[in-house]
């Protein structure tokens, strides 16, 4: 274009400009090449739950299939929620602090420290056990807000903050309970509200307890706080893109903080619901929840990028990884074997998540 | 427009001072918007305009000078207070959230939530009136034939994306809309859209702050160019009275400003 005409500047469309119209049709093109593959792979990505309802349903059915009328009787069933309740929890703690872009390996630890504290608190030395509870819950969230500081003040990256302090959290939980267990017919006989989760109500032979129940709820509270508020918009935001949310006003470090101190509450929540699943308060128990609580919200589709889930796929999740555990179990197949289907689905999951934000941009 | 009337300018600013360091960023630069202006901002890589525009956007604070809006002094420490003092900007990255929807994204910061107890216990979100108001924002600029007010912004095109901030910050700001680049990623077609934009922008009353190194787009839509050269305002032109080739000498310096100022 020439630049070197003087005094009249171009005003409305440059020259180059006005054959735009007849250029469109490569446009066109690209919109009418939208094959079965690409529509079903935008379905999947507007409704980021339906892959982990889909295997859901199919392990349901093959389990069913291959186990028969064991896997189906009500009680199973009830079964498998109890034995997933745990990881549910946790697994809701585990899924705002992912939706962030970061990862809490400590979730269990601090669910046995709370635990811990909670028994230690109302059994051996006294304390009315609301007090008790409401102690391990401040605890819980203490240790939230550790993670949290470190994470948002000292910008640490979040795995290895969390790498530390699940050690350091569980090694205090060795040492406040002197690495004994707080027996069961104690809990019972001087603080039986530890064990109120535990308790259950039969349903068509199925036995639903109220930690299944209090699980459910709680999701429930998760998706309202996570889509209906403006808090779970910004949790999305700064876990889509932490920059573009901050530039839009979001205080981005106070969202992070809150994440963290939440999901330590949550976890306080769930150590009061896992004295309940197991009788006792251990501080052997739980071990594994760090972990299968990333399995859950992994397999359940939540990204670990950030942004994008949701709290119902980390309960699918939690539920598929039970079912399978379950199914297996009762068709006589080697333990290691439930291991090895967890594995897979893991990377399938992940696989899939890889697929959808490719070309998602 | 005429400059016979004594305007107040919307935004001004006297003798900013901003030092990285060994590096003076600002070297005492003046600045001035008037009332429903474009105002395009050039200058070469490392003249200072970014740091110029990040004082007037509470991005950075100046070491030293003075920035007034509508003639009262004013002292940003955050992009937050500038943006509530009716200051908008479209930053170049456009701070959007890609998953996130349209009317989620328009209204990100600045939730809308319903009255009475839903609101105010349980901080629920008023769906219906942001998805509303976000209809209406985009309607205003010409922008409805993104359909659907739900999807997230990551399906839309470069140029919707564009549209989605420019229709933020028009509903939002009450002085002025800053932009940063708003055409440089973005396709010829794009660019012709987002330019209509911004002129549909000043139509509705607001000045614009446009920052570009699109020379034909700064030539076309500008009433005043803001020329930054090392730290300072170096010239004020008017499209009308310099050639393109003009500017940019004047803008590397090989080139003395035109006597007056305009």
């Amino acid at each position: 274009m020439s630049t070197d005409q003087p005094s009249s500047a171009p005003r409305g469309p440059q020259a180059f400009e006005k054959v735009l119209p007849e250029n469109e049709a490569p446009v066109r093109f690209e919109a009418e090449r939208e094959s079965g593959i690409k529509r079903f792979q935008n379905l999947l990505h507007s409704h980021p739950t339906a892959i982990p309802g889909i295997v859901l349903v199919a392990s349901l059915v093959f389990f069913s299939v291959m186990v028969g009328g064991r896997f189906l009787h009500p009680f199973n069933f009830s079964l498998i929620v109890q034995q997933v309740m745990i990881i549910g929890i946790v697994g809701i703690a585990q899924t705002l602090v992912v939706l962030t872009a970061g990862i809490d390996l400590s979730v269990g630890a601090i669910m046995v420290l709370s635990s811990m504290v909670m028994g230690r608190l109302a059994v051996e030395m006294g304390v009315p056990t609301p007090l008790a509870i409401a102690a391990g819950i401040g605890i819980a969230a203490l240790c939230g807000f550790a993670n949290g500081v470190l994470v948002t003040r000292f910008r640490l990256p979040p795995f290895i903050v969390t790498l530390g302090t699940w050690n350091i959290f569980f090694a205090l939980n060795l040492w406040y309970s002197a690495s004994e267990t707080i027996r069961a017919q104690d809990i019972e006989a001087s603080a039986p509200l530890l064990i109120f989760f535990g308790q259950a109500v039969e349903l068509f032979g199925a036995r639903l307890t109220y930690g299944s129940i209090a699980m459910l709820a709680m999701v429930a509270i998760a998706w309202y706080v996570l889509n209906r508020t403006a808090w779970g918009r910004h949790v999305h935001a700064v876990g889509d893109d932490i920059e573009s949310a901050r530039l839009a006003g979001i205080r981005t470090d106070r969202v992070l903080l809150m994440v963290y101190v939440v999901a330590g509450v949550i976890c306080g929540i769930a150590a009061w619901a896992l004295i309940g699943r197991i009788g006792s308060a251990s501080p052997q128990a739980g071990q594994t929840a760090n972990l299968d609580s990333i399995t859950a919200v992994v397999i359940g589709g939540t990204s670990l990028f950030g942004g994008r889930g949701s709290i119902v796929g980390t309960l699918l999740g939690a539920l598929i990884v039970g079912v399978f555990r379950n199914g297996l179990a009762l068709s006589g197949v080697n333990v290691l074997w439930q291991e090895f289907a967890v594995g897979v689905l893991i990377i399938v999951a992940v696989a899939i998540d890889q697929w959808l934000r490719r070309t998602s941009r | 427009m005429t400059t016979s009337t004594p305007l107040q300018p919307v935004v001004q600013a006297r003798g900013l001072v901003k030092r990285y360091g060994r590096v003076t960023a600002l070297d005492h630069a003046d600045f001035d918007l008037m009332p429903g202006e474009i105002l395009a901002v050039i200058g070469d890589n490392g003249a200072g305009k970014t740091t110029l525009i990040k004082a007037l956007t509470g991005a950075i604070t100046p070491d030293q000078g003075e920035i007034r809006l509508d003639g009262k002094p004013v002292r940003f420490t955050s992009p937050m207070q500038a943006r509530e003092a009716g200051i908008e900007t479209v930053y170049q990255n456009l701070a959007l959230s890609p998953a996130l929807s349209i009317a989620d994204n328009m209204f990100l910061g600045r939730e809308i939530e319903k009255t009475g107890v839903l609101g105010s216990l349980f901080r629920m979100l008023d769906r219906a009136q942001m998805r509303k108001e976000a209809r209406a924002a985009l309607t205003r600029l010409g922008l409805m034939t993104i359909q659907n007010i739900d999807q997230p912004v990551e399906t839309l095109s470069g140029g919707q994306r564009q549209g989605v901030a420019i229709a933020r910050a028009a509903t939002f700001g009450r002085h002025v809309v800053i932009m940063d680049e708003p055409t440089a990623a973005l396709g010829v077609k794009e660019s012709r859209r987002v330019l209509d934009l911004i002129l549909d922008v000043k139509k509705s009353g607001l000045p614009v702050v446009l920052i570009s190194h699109n020379m034909p787009h700064v030539f076309e839509i500008a009433d005043r160019i803001h020329i930054h050269r090392l730290g300072r305002r170096h010239a004020v032109v008017r499209p009308s009275d310099v050639t393109m080739s003009d500017a940019v000498a004047i803008m590397t310096g090989a080139m003395e400003p035109p006597a007056q100022a305009a």
